[in-house]
């Protein structure tokens, strides 16, 4: 009986020592004259736990971890290969709380499968979606998009479905899909996990989307600080054309469809989508005006549907079991799931996929477990780098576009990092300029210039050179970024900046009057 | 990574000047193979593209990722994005640049190593983070750097 290991070869888990422990495994197999089959999969995101490696038994997947090489042979000594008690010994992967707790319908399979085997992800109901939609009328896939209530995933949180009913009304012989896969905020990695652990749900997305607007063709845009998830990606396409999901006609359909992969060059602003047409039209990556938008007018002239990771990977699911299934999930106008991304200093940093609803405080202290150094919260970035900075007050905000919007707020890409008492909430907020203009394309003098500036006007409040002066005056700044610039890193650098001044005053040496408006 | 070399910049140039959009997959194409962009490079793809070498020049400078220069024998990509700073990542970037003795984007006098900021490699959940010569490191702590530096420095 050959003994069967799952390890994980997620960035992530690498970073922590999961090919290692593959090593460690391999190594301690061979000296007991075991046979073992070792599968590389996407991660489960727990990551606290990583790398968290699952070995095979009769009555399911067990789980150990966190791992160390060094743990590897007590590990079989304690006999892993039955799923045998040891400390690291987690149980079964889908008992376990953080992961229990969750509605994984993007995610379903990341963790589980081998990301490179199409007869894995046929086996865990892939392809399912395009051999449904591959038998119904284009307008008929795009109704079900809409009515399923997905909104981008990217962060503007725009209907989906009605991006792509624009570009199939659009009269072009020529359209394309255009995948952004620019995941530049800090906080979020939930686009690279699916990438790395279940690249063929992306594919099946975007297939589903050629055949609903016209689109015979299809790239993905990677930032290059994703080699993995190139790489990945890469081999998947590869895969996938030899089976036939790609090329001409794709998967049995009458459609052709082919995928491309375009990286990045480390520029932020890449991920705004303008940005992102113009760089993969082989130009610098400055912002367009709009209209007109890329529905109508994008990649070279052409009608292109430009949609995140997690909106894509969300629309096999919508056509194989329909749109009612996806809208029951959450509030609002807030329907399905989001794949939530815990990040910075939290206790469970990871990936959890749940209907809209749940509240911050939920998310940071109960799923969470506060902090990573054992320290009180006191900040919490919502949205990435332009989102808003969280104070405790404000945690029973549910996750939802319209909740944190009305609180000045956004959920963006849904990343959540979480910073302890030790935080320096004006440096955060210089940080906040700081990065707008590192990564500024340059177009709109109120982001190009005012962020420099910006950066000028904090350095001299918390050195308490006329702070009141001051304070009114980047107040007056943001304003003028917030209304002046075409994008939104200029347009959004406000949100962390007041954020952090009108809920953190303190830290801005801000006056009792100030502080009491609070 | 290859010294600089025209005949071979030729090469890769006219295998990627008829995609769409050519300029990146180029430029991606020739730090992939020298480690940089050489300044001798931007006539000859201005020339490939019909377009000027004051935009080749644009867009090279556009993008953090094209060097004009040679990198060390290692490259130690630091995030210093929020996620990392939360975990102190500000700290250990002062330690890296203490002890290389650099500033961002420098490399050591010995060609040893080149420290390079990066915002984000996506590893938020196992911060503080890094990339050296393509390789992701997490959860990095005084120590551990130490030792990762002690690697690449003779």
């Amino acid at each position: 009986m050959t003994a069967r290991f799952f390890v994980p070869r997620d960035s992530g888990s690498l970073a922590v020592g999961a090919d290692e422990v593959a090593v460690a495994l391999a190594s301690a197999a061979r000296k007991r004259n075991t046979p073992v089959e070792i599968v590389r999969t996407g991660s489960r995101g727990l990551y606290w736990l990583e790398p968290m490696i699952e070995v095979a038994t009769p009555k399911g997947r067990i789980a150990y971890g966190p791992v160390d090489p060094r743990d590897v042979d007590a590990l079989f000594d304690a006999g892993i290969l039955g799923g045998g008690p040891h400390a690291l010994r987690l149980g079964p992967p889908e008992e376990i709380p953080f992961l229990k707790r969750q509605t994984r319908l993007t995610f379903a399979r990341c963790g589980v499968v081998d990301p490179l085997s199409i007869s894995d992800y046929r086996a865990h109901g892939g392809w399912r979606g395009l051999e449904r939609a591959i038998r119904l009328e284009p307008a008929m896939i795009v109704e079900e998009v809409i009515q399923s209530g997905l909104r981008g995933r990217g962060g503007a949180g725009f209907p989906t479905g009605i991006k792509w009913r624009t570009v199939r009304d659009a009269e072009s012989v020529q359209k394309y899909v255009v995948c952004n896969a620019d995941e530049g905020d800090s906080g979020t990695f939930a686009d690279r996990m699916i990438m790395e652990g279940d690249p063929f749900v992306l594919i099946e997305g975007m297939a589903i989307a050629g055949i609903a607007t016209g689109a015979a063709k299809g790239f993905i845009y990677i930032r290059s600080e994703y080699p993995h998830a190139v790489a990945t990606m890469a081999a998947a396409i590869e895969a996938a054309r030899r089976e036939g999901w790609l090329g001409k006609p794709a998967a049995g359909s009458f459609n052709d469809f082919d995928i491309e992969l375009r990286v990045g060059a480390g520029a932020y602003v890449c991920g705004e989508e303008t940005s992102m047409l113009e760089s993969m039209e082989g130009k610098r990556g400055v912002v367009r005006a709009k209209p007109p938008l890329p529905a109508h007018h994008g990649f070279f002239g052409k009608p292109t549907v430009v949609n995140n990771v997690l909106s894509l990977a969300s629309v096999p699911i919508i056509l194989s079991e329909g749109a009612q299934f996806y809208r029951d999930f959450g509030m609002g106008r807030s329907r399905g799931t989001m794949p939530i991304q815990l990040a910075g200093n939290v206790k469970r940093g990871g990936l959890f996929e749940t209907a809209f609803g749940v509240t911050l405080g939920e998310l940071v202290d109960d799923i969470g477990g506060g902090t990573a150094s054992g320290r009180p919260v006191r900040a919490v970035q919502v949205g990435g780098p332009l989102g808003a900075y969280f104070p405790r007050t404000l945690f029973d905000t549910p996750f939802d576009y319209e909740a944190f919007a009305a609180r000045d707020g956004l959920i963006g890409h849904g990343g959540i990092v979480v910073f302890d008492d030790t935080v320096d909430m004006a440096r955060q907020a210089r940080f906040a300029m700081e990065f707008c203009a590192v990564e500024s394309c340059g177009k709109c003098t109120p982001c190009r210039i005012g962020s420099t500036r910006g950066v000028e006007i904090i350095d001299r409040i918390r050195h308490d050179v006329e702070r009141e002066a001051n304070l009114a005056l980047v107040e007056d700044l943001c304003s003028t970024m917030k209304f002046g610039s075409l994008c939104a890193l200029g347009g959004f650098t406000p949100y962390p900046v007041m954020s952090a001044i009108r809920h953190f005053p303190e830290d801005f040496g801000a006056s009792p009057r100030l502080a009491a408006a609070e | 990574m290859k010294s600089w070399n025209k005949g071979r910049a030729e090469e890769i140039i006219q295998a990627h000047r008829n995609t769409q959009g050519a300029a990146l997959p180029i430029l991606h194409g020739l730090q992939t193979e020298f480690g940089f962009v050489s300044e001798e490079a931007i006539p000859m793809i201005a020339d490939a593209l019909n377009l000027t070498r004051a935009e080749i020049h644009g867009i090279v400078t556009f993008y953090h990722d094209f060097r004009r220069e040679p990198a060390g024998r290692h490259v130690l990509k630091l995030c210093r994005a929020e996620a990392c700073q939360s975990m102190g990542g500000d700290a250990l970037a002062a330690r890296v640049r203490e002890r290389l003795r650099l500033g961002w984007s420098e490399t050591t006098d010995d060609r040893s190593v080149t420290l390079e900021p990066v915002y984000c490699l996506g590893l938020c959940a196992c911060a503080p983070a890094a990339m050296l010569d393509g390789r992701p490191v997490g959860r990095l702590d005084r120590e551990s750097l130490d030792a990762l530096l002690d690697g690449v420095q003779p």
